[in-house]
């Protein structure tokens, strides 16, 4: 009854083929598939593309570095909730568990409180997500139960609606002119000022935890059956969550610190990948990241095109994605595969 | 090779469970650990495996204090066959079996070719080789038992400590999974599980270990320790003897 996993990696990179398409050529200024494929091939080649000034710099200057960070957000949250999910043993949890998006929008908004730059804001961004999680670590570990699992989960909600509370401190003291709109968009979760600039910064962090996540393919296997046993197998538990805690934690800052909180991403697309590939990590960290670049490509593109007005995304992927979890946890009872 | 506990403090930190415990276990024998329930079974096994601390006395693997082994060092003497679970996602049987070979891999290793090897031919030993490529969420009880089991031979141990084997089987199944045990002795291994049932200690062990209330009660062949006084003992409830004409014995409760 094992499916190859072939026609579910072809039917990821499809979506992502068509998020690429779709987020390329639909907006307020029309490309056609056929001007697309000039400039790109113009660009590879070094040559003249032939299509109007105005087409190649809403493809390479406009919609380019949005497209590429669409992508990197969506893979980097799909990774860090297929890890999460694994590590807790549970299809339920998200980035958004252990505090790790609401650190990171906690450091992003002192950042812009005291406006200090993109990349000061970045790197508050992080610390303020890998504090979160090791505050989090520190105190589920400390106390000495029977589920050190759901402690960690618990202590995670709470220690997140601390930090929630210290975001709605600093939009209380905000500018409500100037600094106040920009942090509640932001925070909404928003690719639309996504420049080239944030490209690198966001792909650094986002490699090096899908990496680490990648290597580590076959122990998160074992890593998700229950702790005892997993060490009963050879496998030091300890070390090993916090790696890939910490992994899933860096790819997580990074989307929050370009686009802000876009939740259900994390949640859905792993359990979309899983329905494609299978549960074994080796295959599933790679289909997740390919379908979650797809994903939020196709939401971004809904986001800027279906209203006169651009939608914060973090409204349209959580409009999507809780009807979609319903179904999702209906149909779930019989397997969770 | 002996697995052996001297002088054992098993529990919590805070919390004792049991003192006292002098347990041993040598390769190619069957060692049966019976008793009521919440009584230190479970936790007993678990500080043989090495995943509990004793909270005195020491845990011996080979002489050497099982504390000093790396815990992959270990994984690859003492495999650990859990009460059966269903799992959280739709790993096939294979992928359960081959996470035996953990141990034997690196950090970043996935498994190899001689691990599928191995663990094919685990699989095949308990005649479960044509359920290799179904999800481990998808087969039966007795058969999650038999994959529990290949994986436990995957790891390729000398000691295989199992927790209540036959507690979620079907009267038939039991019989199968007692008889592996003897198997797996007989091939060699030191086998340690815990059971409700005294006939399949009596069935499938060299020996039982009676614990009550954290305390050693008797230890010793089974055809000496198993009778009727020791069990009303252990259970504090009336057990009656039924001996065959071939002068096997069995035990009925009530």
């Amino acid at each position: 009854m094992t499916r190859s996993a072939l026609p579910g990696f072809a039917i990821a990179v499809a979506v992502l083929i068509a998020g690429l398409l779709f987020a390329f050529t639909v907006g307020r200024y029309p490309v056609s598939l056929a001007e697309l494929m000039q400039v790109l091939t113009a660009k590879l080649t070094g040559g003249q593309s032939g299509a109007s000034q105005a087409v190649e710099s809403v493809i390479m200057q406009v919609r380019g570095p949005r497209v590429l960070a669409a992508a990197m957000v969506g893979a980097a949250l799909a990774v860090a909730g297929t890890a999460f999910q694994g590590l807790f043993r549970n299809p339920l949890v998200s980035p958004d568990i252990l505090g790790a998006s609401s650190g990171a929008a906690l450091g992003a908004v002192v950042g812009i409180f005291f406006s200090l730059g993109v990349v000061a804001i970045q790197a508050l961004a992080f610390a303020g997500g890998l504090f979160a999680v090791a505050a989090v670590y520190l105190i589920g570990s400390a106390m000495r139960t029977r589920d050190p699992i759901l402690v960690l989960v618990l202590t995670g909600v709470v220690v997140g609606s601390l930090l929630g509370a210290g975001v709605g401190l600093v939009k209380y003291l905000a500018d409500p002119y100037n600094q106040l709109p920009a942090m509640t968009f932001w925070l909404l979760g928003s690719l639309s000022a996504a420049s080239a600039a944030d490209l690198l910064p966001l792909f650094g962090p986002v490699a090096l935890g899908t990496s680490v996540l990648i290597a580590l393919r076959w122990r998160m296997n074992v890593m998700s059956l229950p702790e005892e046993e997993a060490r009963a197998l050879g496998v030091s538990t300890g070390p090993l969550r916090i790696a890939i805690v910490a992994a899933a934690t860096l790819t997580t800052s990074a989307s929050v610190a370009t686009a802000g909180i876009i939740g259900w991403v994390g949640l859905v697309v792993p359990h979309l990948a899983r329905a494609l590939v299978g549960p074994d990590f080796a295959r599933l960290i790679p289909a997740a990241a390919i379908l979650g670049g797809g994903y939020l490509l196709l939401i971004d593109t809904l986001a800027r095109t279906v209203a006169e007005v651009e939608i914060p995304l973090g409204i349209l992927t959580a409009v999507i994605g809780t009807p979609f979890f319903i179904w999702l946890l209906t149909g779930m009872q019989r397997n969770w595969s | 090779m002996r697995l052996e506990g001297g002088a054992l403090s098993i529990g919590y930190p805070g919390h004792v469970v049991g003192r006292g415990l002098d347990v041993a276990l040598d390769t190619g024998e069957v060692l049966a650990l019976l008793g009521p329930n919440g009584g230190g079974k479970t936790t007993l096994l678990k500080t043989l495996l090495g995943l509990l601390t004793p909270l005195a006395g020491d845990v011996r693997l080979d002489g050497k204090p099982l504390g000093d082994y790396s815990i992959g060092g270990r994984a690859r003497i003492i495999a650990y066959v859990p009460q059966v679970h269903i799992g959280t996602f739709a790993f096939t049987v294979e992928t359960v079996v081959l996470m035996g070979r953990t141990a034997h891999g690196s950090l970043f290793s996935r498994p190899s070719a001689h691990d599928h090897e191995v663990a094919a031919s685990a699989l095949a030993r308990f005649g479960i080789a044509h359920l290799s490529q179904r999800p481990y969420t998808e087969i039966s009880g007795g058969e999650r038992q038999l994959v529990l089991l290949a994986r436990a031979l995957a790891q390729e141990p000398r000691f295989i400590v199992l927790d209540e084997p036959t507690a979620s089987l079907d009267f038939g199944n039991q019989g199968k999974v007692m008889a592996e045990i003897r198997a797996l002795a007989a091939s060699g291994h030191g086998v340690l599980f815990t059971t409700h049932d005294p006939n399949h200690a009596l069935r499938a062990a060299d020996r039982a270990f009676l614990l009550r209330e954290g305390t050693q009660v008797a230890e010793g062949p089974v055809a000496q320790v198993l009778n009727k006084t020791q069990l009303e003992a252990l259970y504090r409830a009336p057990v009656e003897t039924v001996v065959d004409a071939a002068g096997k014995t069995a035990f009925l409760p009530g």
